[in-house]
């Protein structure tokens, strides 16, 4: 691998970087002050580092070759090597024991764990839920939404408001945040689903966009840039509780609907509509053939899709009793986007795994927090290009012919 | 009147603007069907190399004209440069993937991008020197037409008439038009066709870059999320047009710029990004191929 033409090329890489990022990276100026400083610094670490991703992303890609390659006895491998999480899940005796451990683990994280742990787990199922009903929309159907925060804001704020105006409940608006958030969805799904998936992308973009400037500056409706605050915590029959137990209410109140959430889904996904979604994924002119309404199915996905994020946001609202436009911005979208992708598209456990990772990362490791949002683009790029299927793909449903051997007959 | 032609003029050097990011995009799209979000991030960090080499530049003394010129050409050197390593990082692996692939990796490189100025950078506004200065002969109608407005329209019509020879009289620009009509076609007549699209995202770039610079000197301050906005009010002027058109970007250009520029200035300025998205929506809901842009059909 290190023959000298490889290290020459990795050399010339590195070269090419530097002069690159020269002027952003190492020439800092002040036009006021007219001063200039200069980072050679920062040059040196571009060459080194250059000079070794080229090495790493030269043989990523040989790598991802080389298995294309063999693309013939790849199912074989994928049933040994890959996919043992799978294997354990689809084994009863395994799942049981590790649902039930997961589970329980769950449950009793409030009660070992202080409230300020518990409150960032609770965000971290919010992203959960938020992954699981983006990957409904992106992962399952293959449309690509990218202001699927739209919905979540609409969400948030139909709770906030309504309590603000007409002094509504949490449950209450629970039901309603999610059915508008629906509502919107369709709406904005029927001018654009019929077109190809790209300008989909950018007309969510540019509705994501548009409901958080109508909230900053439509001062009279939304309170505008300030947001609404003092919205109150979920009730439970409406007993008066103390901040740590409202916090642990709502964090059980999540860890109820994520579940909820994953047995929906997961039941979605082998039903006859969750089938169709993965063939308009794959081919949309075989599935008209085969009878299937595109722009109905595609429209039911964008709008549960929209539902789920309603239904976190009055979520959110109510957990963190304050809501301004400033929640709202598309890189919030890009983070559930980046869990999608990362978790791999299409895989319940995936995407809880990838919100895990993202949700829960940046925060314990508070000091790489700036490097945050380059490392989300960073993340999307290296796993487009070198693993599109994701951390923990999902598998596609086929029908297995098992040899009946005379003890497993069943 | 005045207020109608300063909204006028107001609105086509916006238009512009717009036309010299919608280029890349259409140009990008035409050839290998990608929408290229990093478009709109090569725009800032030409206005960034501009800011930088500028600033450089007048503490060093320069006379303005030198200035301009090196500080533009700066920006197209570097902003050109990224557009080539952004192709062969994100795009080039996954020419054969699914399209959704290939436009998450496009948003995954703006959003690198961004956080690398910000990071390399800073995340806030910086005053933007006025690199073009207020002519003499302006003067009686400059409070109508500000010399900004006109040096980017002369620039731009200057730097579209360009483009047009390259792209119509060139054999590079013939190679592209093949290209774009049909990749393995043009391969097998003997088109280096990897070589074609670094081209296009090369000149894409150097116009974005060329845009990047008039627009920072206008409005005077430049952040590491100009790009962003920018970016989808040009694509949503390359849709308008009909994307994959050259004629259509630069005419979907104007008519968005003078949207804006109308609507701002009779209706209401807090609103001026919805506008642009409503319209955007509108086209796509009444006439989805754009202006000038040719309904595509699928086919199996």
């Amino acid at each position: 691998m290190f023959t000298l033409q490889e290290i020459k090329r990795s050399l010339l890489v590195s070269i090419w970087f530097v002069f690159l990022t020269f002027p952003l990276m190492v020439i800092r100026v002040d036009s006021i002050e007219k001063t200039v400083q200069w980072r050679w610094m920062n040059m040196v670490y571009v060459a080194i580092g250059s000079f070794l991703l080229s090495f790493v992303f030269r043989y990523m890609l040989q790598r991802k070759e080389m298995k294309s390659d063999d693309n013939g006895d790849d199912d074989k491998k994928d049933k040994t090597g890959r996919s043992f999480i799978h294997q354990g899940l689809a084994d009863p005796r395994y799942r049981n024991i590790i649902l039930g451990s997961l589970l329980a683990v769950a449950l009793i994280f409030p009660h070992v764990f202080s409230t300020y742990q518990t409150s960032i787990m609770t965000t971290a199922l919010m992203y959960v839920v938020l992954g699981l009903g983006l990957n409904i929309v992106v992962g399952l159907a293959g449309l690509l939404d990218l202001g699927y925060v739209a919905f979540y804001a609409v969400g948030a704020y139909t709770y906030a408001l309504l309590y603000h105006f007409f002094g509504l409940g949490f449950w209450v608006a629970l039901p309603i945040g999610g059915l508008l958030a629906a509502a919107f969805g369709i709406l904005l799904g029927i001018p654009v689903l019929r077109l190809r998936g790209d300008y989909l992308a950018i007309v969510t973009l540019g509705f994501g966009e548009i409901i958080r400037l109508v909230m900053e500056n439509w001062g009279e409706f939304s309170q505008g840039p300030s947001g609404v605050s003092n919205i109150p915590r979920p009730s439970f029959l409406g007993i008066d509780m103390s901040l740590d137990t409202a916090l642990i209410y709502t964090y059980y109140l999540m860890l109820l609907f994520v579940i909820f959430t994953i047995f929906f889904v997961n039941r979605l996904q082998d039903s006859r509509l969750g089938r169709a979604w993965i063939a308009l994924r794959e081919d949309e002119i075989a599935c008209q053939a085969m009878g299937i309404d595109k722009m109905k199915t595609k429209l039911v996905a964008f709008s549960l899709g929209a539902f789920w994020a309603g239904i976190v946001g009055v979520i959110f609202a109510a957990k963190t009793t304050f809501i301004s436009p400033r929640s709202f911005t598309f890189i919030e979208s890009a983070i559930i986007l980046s869990i999608v992708v990362l978790g791999g598209m299409g895989s319940i456990i995936g995407v809880i795994i990838g919100a895990f990772i993202l949700i829960l990362l940046p925060e314990y490791l508070r000091a790489l927090s700036e490097y945050r949002m380059l490392a989300f683009g960073a993340i999307l790029v290296c796993m487009m290009v070198f693993r599109p299927q994701g951390i923990i793909g999902s598998i596609r449903r086929t029908y297995t012919y098992k040899k009946q051997t005379d003890g497993e007959v069943s | 009147m005045d207020y109608f032609i300063e909204l006028l003029f107001s609105g086509l050097s916006r238009g512009a603007i717009y036309a010299l990011i919608a280029l890349g995009y259409t140009m990008v799209y035409g050839i290998i069907g990608l929408i290229n979000f990093a478009h709109g991030e090569i725009y800032m960090i030409g206005a960034f190399t501009s800011f930088i080499i500028a600033t450089i530049l007048t503490i060093l003394g320069f006379p303005a004209l030198a200035i301009i010129v090196l500080a533009g050409l700066a920006a197209v050197i570097w902003s050109a440069s990224y557009g080539y390593t952004i192709e062969k990082i994100a795009y080039k692996p996954l020419r054969h993937a699914p399209r959704l692939s290939a436009l998450i990796s496009a948003i995954g490189m703006s959003m690198f991008l961004q956080n690398y100025v910000l990071l390399a950078q800073t995340s806030d506004f910086l005053p933007f020197p006025q690199l073009i200065p207020d002519f003499a002969f302006m003067e009686p109608i400059a409070h109508i037409v500000g010399s900004s407005d006109m040096v980017i329209l002369v620039v731009t019509t200057v730097v579209m008439i360009c483009l047009t020879i390259l792209i119509k009289y060139t054999r590079i620009g013939k190679a592209m038009r093949a290209t774009s009509q049909d990749r393995t076609m043009a391969m097998l007549v003997g088109i280096n066709v990897n070589r074609i699209i670094s081209v296009t995202f090369i000149i894409g770039s150097s116009l974005a870059a060329i845009g990047g610079m008039l627009v920072a000197s206008h409005i005077g301050q430049i952040n590491f999320y100009i790009g962003f906005i920018a970016g989808i009010k040009a694509f949503t002027a390359a849709v308008l047009g009909g994307i994959g058109s050259i004629p259509g970007a630069v005419l979907g250009s104007v008519v968005l710029g003078l949207t804006e520029s109308f609507a701002t200035g009779y209706i209401s300025s807090d609103y001026e990004d919805v506008f642009a998205f409503s319209l955007l929506v509108l086209i796509l809901i009444f006439k989805p191929s754009g202006i000038l842009g040719k309904v595509d059909t699928q086919k199996v």
